[in-house]
């Protein structure tokens, strides 16, 4: 590139533009070329406040800590003691969030309960139905009741460990689902009771009820149905979290699922994941508040999902007052999605390992977002069930670290006082100091 | 003949005794007193047995039943027989909105009107409405027939998918996508067999048939300002 022009005189550097930057000027041609919005799965990819933003101070003069791989550190949780006579214990309180069979291939569902049950966690159906596969390898499983009712049937709602009513989904708060034409395979179809190859349209509000007087109702019927034996969650996006968590307690929920927007969908559109909904960071303390407003914090379990990858998150969620996690997004990438070893296969279909976001196309190189039998074959839900185990292990290892760092013998006993933030944004939202501070926006200091 | 009475031995008490009933049951009537409106009476039922509810009944009467017969002797709460699977429901009175919402088989006879979001998302039960039925019924009903001996609202079959539709009566509109059909012979036996298990002194010549056009089956952006 020229630096002058022919008579001498500089050029300025070439400036992009902070509005139109290459990334939204690929996205107004891809508009201009199709005359169709982008859909993609996965969560918010932008930078949102979150739990990075957070650390933990550890112990110090003022507490003690406990000894790592001698002391103990209890991780077990109980949901659903409330109104349900058979409670779920879990060993660790990470669980695998709903991701439909239809979106997921069989084994990868396979592989899901594999890893859970292994690692004494729960996994969850999703808007298509209870496979056997899925009930068969899964010691605790969580039975979506979705806006379609894909799949429902009452002989599965009686084989299900807990029923979890579906209203919201962080990605897409106040959005339904489409799965589209080329994933209807024969078995999708027929659990469905569509015909083979059109679009299924995943309805955004249930079709019987609006409402917390109608939920009220809803939870009733579902108990009736079901002896009033397993736990009833009720999942919301992050959308208004203190009132969604409010409702859905005093609808008689047992349990109050909350999915920020950094959780993934199997598909929506772009601008609905990018722009609706709250970050994860941002819908905690509200829910906790609406717990505790109405005396039922630890007795009605808060399970915060959206974007949970570690230890350290889990660690965070426990402190900031949820009961237990749920990972989707991270489950999947420990069974192999996005694997940097199928590069040359995500290059040809346009994109690189790590961004690779079309899984409502079926054509996923990992073998698990598919109902194309010979991708399918690439993907050994032995193994996966595996990675996954070993995952749930590490973050399980990871977070009692960190609590026994903290002094505290159950991750539940994590509190907000063992957290700092470290921006403005993530002190106000998480109502924790900023580092170095004894104060937080809407908070005055007391000058220590 | 067991009668209980749902003041008396509560919600859970009936719903207890009627879920304890096997395949082979000796007690296969029932009759249920009081009913004063209460939801979910009945649900979740799995044996072949025939129930009576002497009153109008409040929401999810009948919801996900598996064999049962259940007459409703008053009128019926929203989502009435929601999620069926086989059995059959008949209301002497009128249904509220919400009727056999999602239900998978079975049949459902109405001998007075039938509200708005008749058969929503049906999958496979068939609905028999001696009435009228209310604006948006049938709304992405994927299969199953709904007949209708009087007229229809608003919006009728709006996104359906494969459920058929038959209205002996006036259309007020059709929803997105749903179209008029021609009725084939195989529809007049198919109708006239669903009005004779109905107990409808109706001629399914007297019907017009409505379905899916199938043009929004697979996504098109020339189809937006369908939607």
């Amino acid at each position: 590139m020229k630096s002058h022009d022919d008579k001498g005189i500089p050029h300025t550097s070439p400036r992009q533009s902070a509005t139109f930057t290459q990334d939204v000027n690929s996205d107004i041609r891809r508009a201009a070329a199709t005359g169709i919005y982008d859909i993609r799965g996965g969560g918010a990819k932008r930078k949102v406040p979150s739990f990075d933003d957070l650390l933990f101070m550890g112990a110090s003069i003022s507490r003690y800590p406990l000894e790592g791989y001698r002391e103990k550190c209890e991780t077990s949780v109980t949901i659903g003691g409330l109104h349900a006579e058979n409670p779920i214990h879990l060993d660790i309180p990470i669980t695998i969030a709903g991701m439909s069979f239809g979106a997921l291939s069989g084994p990868a569902k396979e592989a899901l309960g594999r890893g859970a049950s292994a690692a004494g966690t729960s996994t969850t159906t999703g808007d298509g139905g209870m496979t056997p596969e899925e009930r068969g390898h899964s010691n605790k499983l969580v039975y979506q009741y979705l806006p379609s009712r894909y799949g429902m049937n009452p002989d599965d709602l009686r084989k299900a460990d807990a029923i979890e009513i579906v209203v919201g989904q962080g990605a897409k708060p106040g959005g339904g689902g489409m799965l589209l034409g080329q994933k209807i395979s024969d078995r999708v179809a027929h659990m469905r009771n569509l015909p083979k190859g059109i679009d299924q349209r995943s309805a955004c509000r249930h079709p019987d009820w609006t409402g917390p007087d109608d939920l009220e109702i809803k939870i009733l019927e579902l108990r009736e149905i079901t002896g009033w034996k397993v736990p009833i969650y009720v999942k919301v996006a992050g959308a208004r979290p203190y009132y969604d968590t409010t409702l859905a307690i005093k609808a008689g929920a047992d349990a109050v699922v909350l999915d920020g927007m950094q959780g993934g969908t199997a598909a929506t559109q772009d601008v609905f994941i990018e722009h609706v909904g709250q970050p994860t960071l941002a819908i905690v303390r509200p829910a906790v508040q609406a717990l505790q407003d109405l005396g039922m914090h630890r007795k009605v379990q808060l399970i915060l999902s959206g974007g949970i990858r570690s230890g350290a998150d889990v660690a965070k969620a426990m402190a900031l007052g949820a009961d237990a996690v749920a990972i989707g997004t991270a489950a999947l990438i420990a069974l192999g999605d996005n694997d940097p070893k199928w590069e040359a296969e995500y290059n040809a279909l346009g994109t690189t390992a790590g961004a690779y976001d079309d899984w409502h196309e079926g054509k996923d190189p990992a073998g698990i977002t598919t109902q194309d039998p010979e991708l399918m074959k690439r993907f050994d839900p032995i193994e996966g069930g595996r990675r996954l185990k070993n995952y749930l292990k590490v973050m399980t290892l990871e977070a009692q670290t960190i609590a026994r760092a903290c002094g505290k013998n159950h991750l539940h006993n994590l509190e907000p006082e063992d957290l700092v933030a470290l921006t403005m944004e993530a002190a106000a939202m998480a109502k924790v100091p900023l580092a170095g501070t004894d104060w937080y926006p809407g908070k005055p200091g007391t000058g220590f | 003949m067991q009668t209980v009475d749902l003041q008396e031995l509560g919600l859970r008490g009936v719903n207890a005794a009627l879920h304890a009933q096997a395949a082979d049951t000796n007690q296969t009537v029932w009759t249920i007193e009081n009913a004063k409106g209460s939801h979910a009476i009945a649900c979740g039922l799995d044996a072949p047995i025939e129930v009576t509810v002497k009153g109008s009944t409040g929401y999810y009467c009948g919801g996900m039943n598996q064999q049962a017969t259940i007459n409703i002797h008053g009128s019926a709460g929203p989502g009435t027989g929601e999620n069926m699977m086989s059995g059959k429901i008949i209301i002497e009175g009128d249904a509220s909105q919400y009727l056999g919402a999602t239900a998978h088989g079975g049949m459902i006879v109405v001998k007075g009107n039938a509200s708005s979001r008749c058969g929503i998302s049906m999958k496979g039960v068939n609905i028999v409405v001696q009435g009228n039925i209310g604006h948006m019924s049938a709304f992405m009903g994927q299969s199953g027939n709904l007949v209708v001996c009087g007229d229809a609202g608003d919006a009728l079959g709006d996104s359906c998918y494969e459920a058929r539709f038959f209205v002996r009566g006036e259309v007020k509109s059709l929803g997105a996508d749903c179209e008029k059909k021609e009725m084939r012979e195989e529809h007049l036996t198919l109708l006239q067999g669903l009005l004779d298990e109905a107990g409808f002194d109706f001629k399914a010549e007297e019907f017009t048939r409505y379905g899916s056009a199938r043009n929004l089956y697979n996504f098109d952006v020339d189809n937006a300002g369908a939607y």
